[in-house]
């Protein structure tokens, strides 16, 4: 106790990859949608994803009677910026954007974001449907926000660290997911959740006519479903840093590497989607604290430890 | 730069910490006061205090969302949609508000400022962390994780089962 840690020198990227960093998550999320088009069984899958974005850019937007237009407009638009702020910490390759020395905390930041920008575009709306879409998001961040948040913690626990290059440097020999599965698997459950993806999309869920996207049309709902899916690509790649070892790997350059690993979380939460139904909002809440944080807890205890004897 | 990002995050928190008392929605209001705790938040963050900046963020938009629906759920008006007011002693609030900020303000012209020795740490969130817990560190965080747990089995024992009451 007592001795001040030593700080490394930050490791960011050039400043005009900040600019890159868009086109990057950009194309990942176009090939996860080409992805998610070909397991839905379409033919044209390749084409699928542009097809539907010039379909909503010409589309018309929707009026609804006394709508909140401020608030409706702002949470749609927040979802893809909270989405890219969030990507500024992820190690693209060895190096991130931005190397925040509380990366994971800037993480977290950003994507509750979320919360406010799901809950404001089901209410902006004026629409009964909208409004419980946005609700049952609200609900479904009080279950998997704090389970996330320890499995996140479990993460920079291991590494004594809250900075995103420090935790993948942490991992050279072993890869955090073999000594944390259980933060590994409530964060992939949580990545899901977080994008309301299913088995967690109850907020847009079909029961309610779409949910909190119910009113949603033309350039309103490309905004909205973009950010989702960007949000989506952006949690199951920071996966790849908190546990799968960053850019480690033989052969491949980083960069590569790390690709290679987000795409197959990507593929893991695109088949979790087509393989389970939608969970219900109070199950999930219920199971969430009763089972999830429980067990995350005594994942971190076992971390702590492991951590407390290797000092 | 800074000191142009300081007086607009600063013109930004006023401006929405004005806006909690003209807007008339609720969800506006609630929304208009986290954009304003944000502006803070960022000020923080501008001080180089990293972690209290972001946690700050983080905190203030869990709490704000939760915040608007209790508020919407408990209001008179249904889903508050009518229009409200978040004042009922208008002059009373706003002789209030600007006495206090007078006051404030005030301080922080008048107070002698001690001159800064020697250089700020490292790591400014250890330090943090050093300063407020020392050696308490551990016994802290037990009693953290304990009060936590003493919330959640709180939670769990006092819900009642479902929407349909006892249906497993």
């Amino acid at each position: 106790m007592g001795e001040m840690p030593v700080v490394p020198d930050p490791v960011a990227l050039p400043w005009w990859s900040a600019l890159l960093l868009p086109v990057l998550l950009g194309l990942a999320t176009w090939a996860t949608l080409v992805g998610d088009a070909a397991l839905a069984g379409g033919r044209a899958a390749l084409a699928a994803p542009g097809r539907e974005a010039a379909r909503l850019l010409v589309g018309q937007r929707r009026r609804t009677v006394a709508g909140d237009g401020v608030l409706g407009r702002i949470g749609g638009a927040v979802l893809p910026i909270a989405a890219l702020l969030a990507a500024a910490v992820l190690p693209l390759g060895e190096r991130p954007v931005a190397d925040l020395s509380v990366g994971v905390v800037w993480f977290n930041a950003m994507e509750v974001m979320a919360w406010a920008a799901v809950w404001m575009v089901g209410w902006g709306s004026n629409s009964a449907l909208g409004l419980v879409g946005g609700y049952r998001f609200v609900a479904q961040g009080l279950a998997y926000e704090l389970p996330h948040m320890f499995a996140i913690i479990t993460a920079a626990l291991g590494a004594e660290s809250l900075r995103l290059t420090t935790i993948v440097e942490a991992q050279q020999d072993m890869w955090f997911v073999v000594i944390m599965p259980v933060a590994f698997v409530v964060y992939l459950m949580s990545a899901a959740a977080m994008a309301f993806w299913g088995p967690f999309d109850a907020p847009v869920g079909p029961d309610v006519a779409g949910g909190a996207a119910a009113e949603l049309s033309g350039v309103d709902r490309l905004v909205f479903t973009g950010g989702r899916w960007l949000l989506l690509v952006v949690a199951a790649a920071m996966a790849v840093p908190l546990f799968l070892g960053g850019g480690a790997g033989p052969f491949l350059p980083a960069w590569a590497w790390v690709a290679v690993k987000t795409a197959a979380v990507l593929a893991l939460l695109l088949w979790l989607r087509h393989r389970f139904p939608t969970v219900r909002m109070d199950r999930y809440v219920e199971f969430a604290w009763v089972v999830l944080i429980p067990l995350t807890i005594a994942q971190a205890l076992a971390v702590a430890l492991v951590v407390l004897g290797g000092a | 730069m800074d000191v142009v990002l300081f007086w607009v995050l600063a013109a930004a928190a006023l401006v929405f910490g004005y806006l909690v008392f003209r807007l008339d929605s609720m969800a506006q209001v609630t929304f208009a006061l986290l954009a304003s705790f944000l502006a803070v938040a960022a000020l923080v963050l501008l001080l180089g205090l990293g972690y209290l900046g972001v946690v700050t963020a983080l905190m203030m938009v869990i709490e704000m969302v939760i915040m608007a629906v209790f508020m919407i759920m408990f209001m008179m008006n249904p889903a508050g949609l009518m229009p409200m007011t978040m004042v009922h002693n208008k002059v009373g609030s706003a002789a209030i508000a600007i006495g206090t900020f007078v006051v404030l303000a005030a301080g922080i012209l008048l107070v002698d400022w001690p001159t800064r020795e020697g250089e700020p740490p490292p790591d400014p969130t250890f330090a943090l962390g050093e300063a407020l817990m020392g050696g308490q560190m551990l016994t802290m965080m037990t009693l953290g994780v304990g009060l936590f747990a003493t919330i959640v089995a709180t939670v769990v024992l006092s819900t009642d089962r479902g929407r349909y009451g006892d249906e497993r």
